[in-house]
Parts: C-alpha cells; sequence; structure tokens
C-alpha cells in the first residue's frame, strides 16, 4: 500500500514528506526530479516512475507534486485517486490547496493525512467524517483556541463512520433547507480545417450542495434520462432503482457533493455551440503571415455565448502580431508565443473578428505546423445535451425544502485545426 | 496565527528551546511545543533528540495532544527503542478506554511502532480489540494484524491472528470484512501459497454483500480479492458478473477498473453464445471511454490498460475510435499511448479517419510525437493491407514536407512497407533517394542503405549511392555499417562487372581497420563466401527474406492473458509480468485466465504464429504464375529432344521481350547456378586485376575468387572458358555439377564435370534444355555410362545442335539445363560465350561487307573499349580467327590498324566489326554492326576474353 508520500513544489524542493509505514528516504525522490528534468513541460511527467526499490506515482495539482511511494504491486489508480482525494481535502480545508496554505497549517495537514491513511490503507476520506474528527480551521476557531486552549480534535467517534450511509452525518440541523443542484456540461470537440467534427463528447456532472435537516431522502427524476447511458455515481445513489426506474434516489452527503457525473458521446447529440471561421497563412519566401479568425454562434438554442476566450500556441518562427480585434482584448506573448484573445460576449448581430499581419523571421522558411485555437465559452440557463431535471421530492422529513436547479454549457477541451 | 510561526527559530538553538518548553508545566505551552516538533519533522529535521520529553506529554487526557505526540512516537520510536518501552504502559491503558476513537488509536498507533519488544505488549492489546464490539475498533485492529505481521511474521502465526482475521470476513460490518479482505490480501502477497484467502462460494456470496456497502477502497480491496476466484461453472460466473457490474458506474475509477479486471477474467468462462455475454461486452465500453475523461494521470494508467483489453477483445472498443483522437494539449504521455491504441483499433472500417488523423498529427510541433505518429501511418499500411497504399502515399507527402525527422522516420517505416508487400511499391524510391543526404540520424540511413542494396537492380545508380555512404564508413553508427556492408555485397551479387572495386573496399573497411567484432565477423564471412562459393552467397545473401507479421509489438498471448489477471495493477502499467519487477513478492503465482466452460472452443486471442504461418504459405504461389514457361523444363520426358519448327531467329530476338526479367530474376535467385555469378567469373577474370591488393589474411581465397580465369592454360583453337560450378552439390542432393562451353571443329560442346558427393551410387542420368535464345539442344544423351560411385568425378562432353525450340532469354546467352539422375531431376541456369555460335564460314566477302556495312543503319552501331591489351594488330587478327571472327581488311591510318571482320552466327546473323588498334596504346576501339543489336554486347565480351586470353 501507500508507503510514503512527499510534496514537492515548483522549484523542486520537498516541502512535506509523511511515512505511514517505515520511514523512506526523501532520496528516493531524485529519480522523481530525473524524470522531471527530462520532462520538457511540468505537465508531462510520467505519473508512474520506477526506481530500483520503489514505485513513485505523482499527480501534479495547483503546481504542486505529490508524489506517493510505494513498495508492493498496488492498483496505480487507487494512488492516483488517493492522491486527489487529499487534494480535494486540502482545498476544503484550507480554501486553497497552496505551498503557503499547507505550511501555514502543517499541524492539520499532518493528522489529516494520518487519519486518511493508516498503514496505507485508506481509513477516512469522506471529507464529512474528517471534519468531525479534524475541524476545519477558521480565523474564529484559532482565535479562540489559542485563548481558551481548547483543541480543534473531535473527542467522538463520527457517528457517520460505520452507520450504511457513511457519507452523512447524523444531527444535521438548518434553519434554511435548501438544496441546489448545479447541470454543468462540458463540451469536448476537435473541429477541422473545413468546420466538420472530427469527435465532439459530453462530460457532464451535477453538483449539489445540499443543506437539509435530519436524514432527507431525496429522489431526482429527469425529462429524458434515456440520455444517460455512461454515468457514474456517488455511492449515496441506489443503482438498482436507478437501473430498474431511471431515478436517482438517495441519502444526501451534507454539504457539497458530486451527485453523479455521466459523458454523452454519440456524436449526433452533440450539439456544436459556436463555429470559427479562420485563415491563417504563411507565405514562403515572406516575412509576413496573415491572420483572420471570425466567431459565431451556432445551435445555441438562442442562448448568449459568454466569456469566450481564444487561445492558440502560435509557430514558434513568429515574432510579433499586429492585429486588430472587432471587440474585446488580445494579447500575445512573444516568449511563450501564446495569443490569447479575450472576446466576451458573441453578438449574433455582429461578429466578433480578429485581424491582421503576424512578423515572421526574417529569412526563416514558413512555418510547418498550423496552429490549433482553443476556444472556452460559457451558456447559462442550457444544458447543451437537452438534459432535463423533471422533478426532485424529498421523503423522511416533514419540512418544506428549498430546491433550485441551475444548468450551464462551458467549453471542454474544445480545440479547432487551421 | 497560523502553524508557519512554527518554523521560525531563536538564536539560543531549536532544539535547547523546545526541550524546555516541553518540560513546562503549562499544558498549553506543552501542545504549542509539541506541535513545533511535528513541524520540524515534516520538513524532514532530525528532533529525535527530544523524545524523551515527547514521550512524557503522552499521559494527557487532552486527545490532541495524544495524537500529536503518537505521530512523534510512530517517527522515532525505532531510533529510541529503548526509551519507547515507556510509552507501552500508556497504550495498553489506552486499548481498554471506554471511548472506541482512543481505542482505536492505541492499537493503530501501536501496530505502526516497528520495535520489537513493543510488539510483545502489542499482542493481547490486539487479541482483545480484534473481538471488539465496536466495529470501528475491529476493523482498524484488522490493519494493524497486517502490520504486526509485516514487523514479525511468525509471531503473528504463534498468536493465530491470521485465523482471527480470516474470521472476520464474516464479520456483519461490511467494513470491517473489507478491511480484513485488505489485511489478508497484503499478508498473502508475501506468502503467495500460504492459502490464506481460501475463496469458497460462502465467503464469495459474503464478499458481494460486502461489496455493495462499504467504501470506495473497501470495494477495490474486495474486487482485487475477487479476481482470484476461479468459478465452478459458467453459472457461478454469471451470478458474479451480474453484482459486479454495478460498480462500473463508480466515481472512483480505480472501482471501475478492478470491476473491470473482474468482468474481464470471468468472462472467459461464459459461452459466447449467451446473450448475456454480448450484453456485458456492451456494458464494458462505456466506463472505459469515461475513465479517459479524467485527469491526464488517471487517463495514463487507463489507457495502458485499454491496450491490453483491446488486444484481448478488439470488439469491446471496435466503435470508440474517436475517444482514442489526440488533443494538442494532452501530455505526451497520454498522446502517445492513444496512438497506440489508435493503431491496435485500426481496421479497413475506420482506416480513412485514422489516416487523416496521423497525418494532422505528423505536422504537429512535439517532435516524439511526431515521430510515433509518422511510424504509426507505417504500422497501419502493414497492418490493413488495403489501406497500404493510402498509406505509401501519405507518407511520399510527408517526405515532401522536408521536415528532417519526418523524412527520416517516413523511410524507416517504408523499409518495412517494402518487406511487408513486396514488388509492391517500389516505384517511390526514387523519390526516397532524393532525400538521402538529409539522413543524420543512423536509423534512417541504414534503412535507405537496405532499400538500396536491396533493389540494386532497379536503382541505376546505386553503386554510386553506396560509395558515397563508404566515404565516411567509421564515422557511422555499427548499424550503418553492418548494412551498408550487406548491401554493398548484395549489389556486387546483383551487378558484380561494376561492383568489384567497392566490394573489395567495404570488406577490407569492415575486416581490417574496425574494431567492431561483429562487423569483423561479418566481413569475414562474407568474404569466404564469395571466395569459395559464390552461388552460396547469393542464396545467403539474397536469401528470400520472411514476411513480417502483422503487429511487430503484439504481446505474446501468455504473457497477455496473465496481464489481463492484473487488470489495474502496476504489471498493467509496464505490461510485463508482477514477478519481473514487483520486490518483495517472493514467488509471485502466475495467474492464468480460466478456461472457457463447456465444449472446446478455443479462446479468440490474436493468434501471431498462425497469421505468419499464413503469409509464408502464401509466398509459393509466387512461383506457378511463372511455371508455364518453366513446364518444357518440370515435364521432362527425357525423350531426345523433340526438332520444333525453326523460326528464324532475327525475328524472335525482337518479339520474344516480353518475357523479361521474371524468370530470369526467379531462376537466378532460387535455382541453381546463378547467371548473374556466371558472368561475372566467367568473363571477366582479367577485368580484375590480381594485384588489387588483397589483404593477406584471406587474400589465397579472393586471389581464388578473382583468378579463376587466369590460370587456364589457352587452348589451341577457340578460347575455352574454364569450368565453372552450375549446379552446387547442396542444391542437388549431393550432385555437383561444374562445367564450359567449347566449339571443337565446327562442333558445339557442353563439357561437364559431374562429381558425386553424395554417399551413395548415381545411375541413370540424363539432360535437357529449356527453350533458349539460339536454339540450343543436346545433339545427343548424356553420355554416362558408368554409375557415378560416391566422390568420384567424371568428364562429359555433350554436343550440342542449334535447332532446338527458341524463346529469347534475358540475358540473351542464359541457358536453363535440367538434369535428372535415380534421386531427383535438378535445374540450373548457366551462360555460354557467344562465340560458341561463331561458324567458320563466316569470312564475308569484301564487297558484300562493304555493302552490308552501309546498309546496316547507324542507329545498330555500338562501341566498345578494349583495355590493357597487348596485341599488335597482326596477333590479335590470328587469335580472333581461332574463334571464327575472320579479318577482311585491315587498313593503316596515321599509325593506326584498322580492321575489319565478319562474323556469323549459327542462326544465320552475321555481324560485322571494326577493331582500331593504335600503336603503343594498350586500348583498342571495337565498333559493332549487327542488324540485330542485342547481340553487340555479347560480341564484345567474345573480344575482350577472346584477346586476353
Amino acid at each position: 500500500m501507500i508507503h510514503s508520500l512527499f510534496l514537492v513544489n515548483a522549484s523542486g524542493d520537498i516541502f512535506l514528506e509523511k511515512h505511514w509505514k517505515s520511514v523512506v528516504s526523501r532520496s528516493v525522490c531524485d529519480y522523481f526530479f530525473e524524470a522531471q528534468e527530462r520532462a520538457t513541460e511540468p505537465e508531462n511527467v510520467p505519473p508512474v516512475i520506477p526506481t530500483p526499490h520503489h514505485y513513485l506515482i505523482n499527480v501534479l495539482r495547483h503546481r504542486i507534486y505529490f508524489v506517493a511511494v510505494i513498495q508492493s504491486e498496488v492498483p496505480p489508480l487507487f494512488v492516483i485517486e488517493f492522491l486527489h482525494r487529499v487534494v480535494d481535502t486540502f482545498q476544503d480545508y484550507f480554501g486553497v490547496c497552496t505551498e503557503a496554505a499547507i505550511k501555514d497549517n502543517v499541524v492539520v495537514v499532518y493528522e489529516l493525512l494520518e487519519e486518511m491513511l493508516d498503514n496505507g490503507f485508506p481509513l477516512a476520506t469522506e471529507s464529512n467524517i474528517l471534519k468531525e474528527l479534524i475541524k476545519p480551521p477558521t480565523i474564529l476557531r484559532t482565535v479562540v483556541n489559542t485563548i481558551t486552549g481548547s483543541t480543534n480534535v473531535g473527542e467522538q467517534l463520527p457517528t457517520g463512520q460505520l452507520s450504511v450511509v457513511p457519507w452523512r452525518r447524523t444531527g444535521v440541523k438548518y434553519t434554511n433547507n435548501e438544496a441546489y443542484f448545479d447541470v454543468v456540461e462540458e463540451i469536448d470537440a476537435i473541429i477541422d480545417k473545413s468546420g466538420s467534427t472530427i469527435t465532439a463528447e459530453i462530460q457532464g456532472v451535477i453538483d449539489a450542495c445540499v443543506k437539509l435537516t435530519g436524514m432527507p431522502d431525496l429522489t431526482l427524476s429527469f425529462m429524458n434520462p434515456r440520455l444517460l447511458d455512461d454515468v457514474s455515481f456517488h455511492p449515496c445513489v441506489r443503482f438498482k432503482r436507478w437501473e430498474a426506474e431511471r431515478i436517482l434516489s438517495f441519502i444526501p452527503p451534507d454539504g457539497n457533493f458530486r451527485l453523479l457525473s455521466y459523458h454523452v458521446s454519440s456524436q449526433n447529440l452533440v450539439a456544436i455551440p459556436v463555429y470559427v471561421k479562420h485563415n491563417i497563412t504563411f507565405r514562403e519566401g515572406s516575412s509576413q503571415g496573415r491572420f483572420e479568425l471570425t466567431l459565431g454562434p451556432k445551435q445555441t438554442m438562442g442562448k448568449a455565448v459568454e466569456s469566450v476566450l481564444v487561445t492558440s500556441q502560435l509557430p514558434r518562427g513568429v515574432l510579433n502580431t499586429n492585429l486588430t480585434p472587432s471587440q474585446g482584448t488580445y494579447t500575445f506573448d512573444p516568449v511563450t508565443k501564446l495569443l490569447s484573445w479575450d472576446v466576451g460576449k458573441i453578438n449574433p448581430q455582429k461578429l466578433p473578428s480578429l485581424k491582421g499581419s503576424m512578423c515572421l523571421q526574417a529569412g526563416a522558411s514558413k512555418p510547418d505546423e498550423n496552429p490549433t485555437i482553443n476556444i472556452q465559452f460559457k451558456i447559462q440557463q442550457m444544458a447543451i445535451s437537452g438534459l432535463k431535471v423533471n422533478r426532485l421530492d424529498m421523503y423522511g422529513e416533514k419540512y418544506k425544502p428549498f430546491k433550485g436547479i441551475k444548468y450551464m454549457t462551458k467549453a471542454g477541451k474544445f480545440q479547432v485545426r487551421t | 496565527m497560523t502553524d508557519s510561526k512554527y518554523f521560525t527559530t531563536t538564536k539560543k538553538g531549536e532544539i535547547f528551546e523546545l526541550k524546555a518548553e516541553l518540560n513546562s508545566d503549562k499544558k498549553e505551552k506543552k501542545k504549542e511545543a509539541v506541535k513545533k516538533v511535528i513541524a520540524s519533522m515534516t520538513v524532514g529535521k532530525d528532533v529525535s533528540a527530544l523524545f524523551p520529553d515527547v514521550v512524557n506529554c503522552m499521559q494527557t487526557d487532552n486527545l490532541e495532544l495524544k495524537k500529536l505526540v503518537y505521530l512523534y512516537l510512530m517517527n522515532y520510536a525505532k531510533s529510541q527503542p529503548d526509551m519507547a518501552i515507556m510509552a507501552v504502559n500508556t497504550f495498553v491503558k489506552d486499548c481498554e478506554d471506554p471511548n472506541p476513537l482512543i481505542r482505536a488509536l492505541a492499537v493503530r498507533t501501536m501496530g505502526c511502532i516497528r520495535v520489537d519488544k513493543i510488539t510483545e505488549y502489542l499482542c493481547e492489546p490486539l487479541r482483545k480489540c480484534l473481538k471488539d464490539e465496536d466495529p470501528y475498533v475491529r476493523k482498524t485492529a484488522a490493519v494493524c494484524v497486517a502490520k504486526l505481521h509485516d514487523i514479525n511474521a511468525q509471531l503473528v502465526e504463534d498468536q493465530g491472528f491470521l485465523d482471527t482475521l480470516k474470521d472476520l470476513i464474516s464479520d456483519s460490518n461490511p467494513m470491517v470484512v473489507a478491511n480484513a479482505v485488505a489485511a489478508l490480501s497484503e499478508i498473502a502477497e508475501s506468502h503467495p501459497n500460504s492459502n490464506l484467502l481460501d475463496l469458497n462460494p460462502q465467503t464469495i456470496n459474503k464478499l458481494l454483500t460486502a461489496l455493495n456497502e462499504c467504501t470506495e477502497w473497501g470495494q477495490i480491496f474486495i474486487l482485487d480479492c475477487l479476481a482470484n476466484y476461479t468459478p465452478r461453472d459458467d453459472r457461478e460466473s454469471q451470478s458474479i458478473c451480474e453484482r459486479v457490474t454495478p460498480r462500473l458506474s463508480h466515481a472512483n475509477s480505480a472501482v471501475v477498473l478492478s470491476a473491470v479486471k473482474v468482468l474481464m477474467k470471468f468472462m472467459e468462462m461464459l459461452p459466447k453464445d449467451l446473450d448475456y455475454y454480448g450484453t456485458l461486452l456492451k456494458k464494458l465500453a462505456p466506463p472505459l471511454v469515461t475513465l479517459l475523461s479524467a485527469e491526464p494521470e488517471l487517463q495514463y494508467v487507463a489507457l495502458r490498460n485499454i491496450n491490453l483489453i483491446v488486444q484481448k477483445r478488439p470488439e469491446i472498443l471496435k466503435h470508440e475510435m474517436k475517444v482514442f483522437f489526440v488533443k494538442y494539449n494532452d501530455p505526451i504521455y497520454v498522446k502517445l499511448e492513444k496512438l497506440d491504441i489508435m493503431i491496435r483499433l485500426a481496421s479497413q472500417a475506420n482506416i480513412a479517419q485514422v489516416l487523416a488523423e496521423l497525418k494532422e498529427y505528423a505536422t504537429e510541433v512535439d517532435v516524439d510525437f511526431v515521430r510515433k505518429a509518422v511510424r504509426a501511418i507505417g504500422r497501419c499500411a502493414i497492418k490493413v493491407e488495403q489501406s497500404a497504399e493510402r498509406c505509401v502515399s501519405t507518407l511520399l507527402d510527408l517526405i515532401q514536407t522536408k521536415v528532417n525527422y519526418v523524412v527520416q522516420e517516413a523511410i524507416v517505416v517504408i523499409k518495412d512497407i517494402f518487406r511487408k508487400y513486396p514488388n509492391k511499391y517500389e516505384s517511390v524510391i526514387a523519390t526516397l533517394c532524393e532525400n538521402l543526404d538529409s539522413l543524420d540520424e543512423p536509423e534512417a540511413r541504414a534503412a535507405m542503405i537496405w532499400i538500396v542494396g536491396e533493389y540494386a537492380e532497379r536503382i541505376d545508380n546505386a553503386d554510386e549511392l553506396l560509395e558515397s555512404f563508404l566515404e565516411g564508413f567509421h564515422d557511422e553508427s555499427t548499424q550503418v555499417q553492418l548494412q551498408l556492408l550487406t548491401a554493398i555485397v548484395k549489389l556486387f551479387l546483383k551487378k558484380p562487372t561494376e561492383t568489384q572495386e567497392l566490394v573489395q573496399q567495404v570488406l577490407s573497411l569492415a575486416t581490417q581497420d574496425s574494431d567492431n567484432p561483429d562487423l569483423r565477423d561479418r566481413g569475414y564471412i562474407y568474404w569466404r563466401l564469395l571466395s569459395t562459393d559464390p552461388v552460396a552467397a547469393k542464396e545467403v545473401v539474397l536469401a528470400e527474406k520472411p514476411l513480417i507479421s502483422e503487429e511487430t509489438d503484439l504481446i505474446e498471448p501468455t504473457l497477455l492473458e496473465e496481464l489481463i489477471c492484473h487488470i489495474g495493477t502496476l504489471a498493467s502499467v509496464y505490461h510485463k509480468p508482477p514477478s519481473a519487477f514487483v520486490e518483495g513478492s517472493r514467488g509471485v503465482q502466475h495467474k492464468r485466465l480460466p478456461a472457457r466452460a463447456g465444449s472446446g472452443e478455443s479462446t479468440d486471442s490474436p493468434d501471431v504464429s498462425q497469421s505468419v504461418g499464413g503469409a509464408t504459405e502464401a509466398a509459393p504461389t509466387v512461383i506457378p504464375s511463372q511455371g508455364d514457361l518453366l513446364g518444357d523444363l518440370l515435364n521432362l520426358d527425357l525423350a531426345p529432344p523433340a526438332a520444333g519448327p525453326t523460326v528464324p531467329p532475327s525475328m524472335q530476338l525482337g518479339a520474344m521481350d516480353l518475357l523479361g526479367g521474371g524468370l530470369d530474376s526467379l531462376l537466378g535467385g532460387d535455382i541453381g547456378g546463378s547467371p548473374a555469378m556466371g558472368a561475372g567469373l566467367g568473363s571477366t577474370p582479367a577485368v580484375m586485376p590480381t594485384s588489387l591488393g588483397a589483404p593477406p589474411v584471406v587474400g589465397g581465397g579472393l586471389g581464388d575468387l578473382f583468378d579463376l580465369g587466369g590460370s587456364v592454360g589457352m587452348p589451341a583453337g577457340a578460347y575455352v572458358p574454364p569450368k565453372s560450378v552450375w549446379l552446387p552439390a547442396m542444391k542437388a542432393k549431393g550432385l555437383e555439377i561444374s562445367g564450359t562451353f567449347a566449339r571443337r571443329s565446327g562442333v558445339i560442346q557442353m563439357e561437364l564435370s559431374l562429381t558425386n558427393k553424395a554417399m551413395s551410387v548415381m545411375t541413370d542420368f540424363a539432360i535437357q534444355f529449356n527453350r533458349n535464345s539460339f536454339g540450343l539442344a543436346p545433339a545427343g544423351p548424356l553420355q554416362v555410362l558408368t554409375p557415378l560411385s560416391p566422390n568420384q568425378t567424371i568428364e562429359v562432353s555433350l554436343p550440342l545442335s542449334t535447332s532446338g525450340p527458341v524463346m529469347k532469354m534475358e540475358p540473351l546467352n542464359n541457358l536453363q539445363v535440367a538434369v535428372k539422375n535415380n534421386i531427383d531431376v535438378f535445374y540450373f541456369s548457366c551462360q555460354y560465350p557467344i562465340s560458341l555460335l561463331f561458324v567458320e564460314d563466316g569470312k564475308m566477302e569484301r564487297q558484300v561487307f562493304l555493302a552490308t556495312w552501309k546498309d546496316i543503319p547507324n542507329d545498330n552501331e555500338a562501341q566498345f573499349v578494349i583495355k590493357d591489351c597487348h596485341l599488335n594488330s597482326d596477333a590479335a587478327s590470328s587469335k580472333l580467327q581461332g574463334s571464327n571472327i575472320f579479318t577482311i581488311a585491315k587498313r593503316t591510318v596515321d599509325n593506326q590498324d584498322m580492321l575489319y571482320q565478319s562474323i556469323k552466327l549459327t542462326n544465320g546473323i552475321w555481324v560485322l566489326t571494326e577493331l582500331r588498334v593504335q600503336g603503343g596504346n594498350p586500348s583498342y576501339t571495337l565498333s559493332v554492326k549487327c542488324r540485330a543489336s542485342e547481340v553487340s554486347q555479347f560480341v564484345y565480351q567474345c573480344y575482350e576474353l577472346v584477346l586476353k586470353n
């Protein structure tokens, strides 16, 4: 199982280490540093690195490498998932997961890590349970603790730990009972030169924020549940009920959680909400290149496309650009060759465009590679797959909760080849 | 105020100050001090000196302080074992605490203190905790058994903890079950044969029940444990699959992959015609696809596993090609894995899409990725035959980009395509040759050299190309040197006349000037081959190559089966069996997929050997397509040759061109005597001066090779080339035939030496010729009257007639012969000097000569230079006359003698020549005029032979 954990910052310093079995010398990280050096980009470090006596499995989050050391045959996904859980927990506890935040809360971090893993076996990873065992630091509590000498460690065994619903603590009380659900869909797509779709898929999630008193039992039904044929559920969802009736039935965890994530890959169900007209050309022997880009909405069901941001990695030969945006602002970094155009909202009457010329290195041959255009956008109040929640009901408690559902569509990895 | 304050130090010395604080009376100060100690510990500072002071803080009812001290203890107990004993009493006391949290904490911490003396005290509390009323304590204790086992395995066995642990599998609480399974699995890993996890249908049932209710981590342990079980029959297998399938929808990807493992394994037992089998296949695809939308690290592990799954059961993901298309900002390790799977999924149905993508990738920035993409195009060509043409043209497009590394990769893969589809795409060689100069990587250079050598006969300037590589021979990498050596030897065997110098040069570079033993060895082998048995050399060097198999990097089926059993583990990421790399796993058991129940349905694993077998079977079919040409030879009836109608040969010569090289290369390469070698050795020995500087070591051998002709004394009449081996013994079950041709008093004779190198007597010899350019045929039967006993040689002279059936051969003077004896029929081919056919009445009237000379169009005139000939014109004239080349007139202008000569061939063709001999100049100029201009070249060869011998 997981032997040790090292946290490495962007400059390559180990700023925290934790061992769950015997102590593994931090020199084992040298193998990681070697791999890091070989990688051209920080994110290109291979996730699994073999060393003579151990295996290093790492994830990069918030510019911190979480390097787990294992010695025997352990499922790597298990380790990676656990590391993600560690990151999520830190973020949950400290608001951000940065080197500074971890150092500021090093004792809590240590207590958390000890509580999450025993002898390399995960012990308590649910945020509900952890928070009962170790209370998250708040400014108020820190001040009070310092004055009164009280502690932020829970003295009692968390009740949820062993119940059939380990994700929910008992005795939850709220004055305002509310349950909010966000349906968020991300479109991943590759569009080729001519504008036709090579691949497109939707990664959807339903994130919930449930603040309900007691032990509520919720059911959520959809207008079109047949869309969901590839779904991953939070453990709270009763799978049998879903299989039989296509209804989500669950006792929710307290607070924020991801109820389910789903995947729609069938091409005809994926609408492409924006189109791009582009003309990026270089001529042989000329030190100028032409750059033209126009964006327009498409299949948006009348909703506005907002927060549009276009980025593109221009070829290395491009020295500078001289472009005029019809709206928004653009920047070009001559060092990284990254072009970034903050478009804002697309007005269907007056399509945003970015036109002008690019300066190339004099005398250099024309660049071989074609830049890929990356587009980010948001569309409020719409799930692009057409998924719609039908109704939400609550059983088991008497009060009437406030319910809310929000839809949003975003671009995931939305790429246009030129 | 945050914890970062614990990192600040004061001047007095940190340790000193901490010590003072730890011994303070104030609780608060103590706690702060312990926090500082912990903070120092986390960043790797050594605070072990504070051990006694920290342990003193342990006796407290403040849970946080207790926890902090425990944290410290776990880290440093090992370095202070004696002091650690001080803590034992507190632990034992805490194990009796009414608060289950404290009981569990104590037993958990105790297990982490790896000190022998402490473990002894641990046993009693642990036993109690394993039977504790609170499941939280039980589950913690279960893990503690694994910890203790790691420290002292014997102790755990003696105390009977293993049995207690096994009992916990039947615990009422699913979390306890999961932890017991996890602990047992870990212990079992170090004792592979201990049979700890004795799985039977009852325990399996308990595990399946617990599976639904335990935490995600517990589910992983249980699923991994289930995967080790072998169901009794397909019904049990199906029921387990049914209960595991819901796990495919879990949010935790490790749970999903472990479930996939169980299903992949148990599926093996289901009959394929079962409806459920198809349903299951369909259910497996979506979760695998979903894994690819997760974080890149997860994607990587998933992709490595999908790579295995796709090899085992390609049908699962065959429609999901698109999810493996590469996004430009994927990390490189994800890109490379996706590419690999794309090739595995490539089929006729989706190849167009795949190729379009690959072409797109080939223009990306990342060099490693671009290279792999180009290589992938080649692999597609080899995998999907229908796409080969498209792939080749895509590769050519890429070569046109002139991007250096793209060109080099493309050439490397085109080499493989040539090998997979011989004689199909060689037209692109010219384009490849254009890029010769840009190749700077050994692999690409070697590939290019291989192509040049392999197709030397189609590349006009092959010798120049190879020569250009030879210049920097010693700076090349070994790979290139070896390839260059082989290529030049191939070239020599194919074009012996022009490349002797080159082959000499490379052989001496390889054998004398190189320090590399491989290179030297290969050089010597070639050298000896060439010098002792050129025909064998040809067989060895130009042997038919086995076709390359469809996919070269498929995992071997038994390994694949084992890896499928290890889906989701490190083994699956490295594609190696766990025994190959996992440390501490003493004698890992090899896992196997269960056999399918029921009928003898074989597994559908890709059968590499079969596909190779199929390919080689297909190869011989090349020959029958040419079989009709050989018909006469094969249907050897051994009757005297039927005198077919004699068609005027001059017409035949022009008409029969279509027979071309096919037969020649077929016979030349595969059957017996080699025409090229024959020509090379028989007709040109004098071209190669023996003074060429053969290296001393093997000089003798090489000398023999190039000197074959020189030692034979000149016969009185026409020149007779020395005998050469036409049919080596190894090709003819021990019969070796060497021979030559002679024209003696108007009769053409084939002079043969038959040697019996076999162990048994040979009898019943007979001979027959295939149709040939000049209608040569045996004039009588082969006169071998006595049986040929082992090691005996007999000389036979076979008179030939020129009235046999005519067919134009390539080269013109090629003769295909079949010889039969009591053992078998053997085929070989040889070449005869055309002077054989010069008839005695070939002297033309002067007037006729002049008229004919003028009559023959100038296009038919060919000029040759005969070098290094030191005869004067009269001597030359008389020498030529011996071979029926008649001088009709002689003219002397400006110290230059001009001999006008005529020759008549057996088939009535006249050849007129003009030989210019300049006094003091050893070079003669020969002009040949003939209506059948194909003959000119051979006439020139005869002049060379005759004048120089």
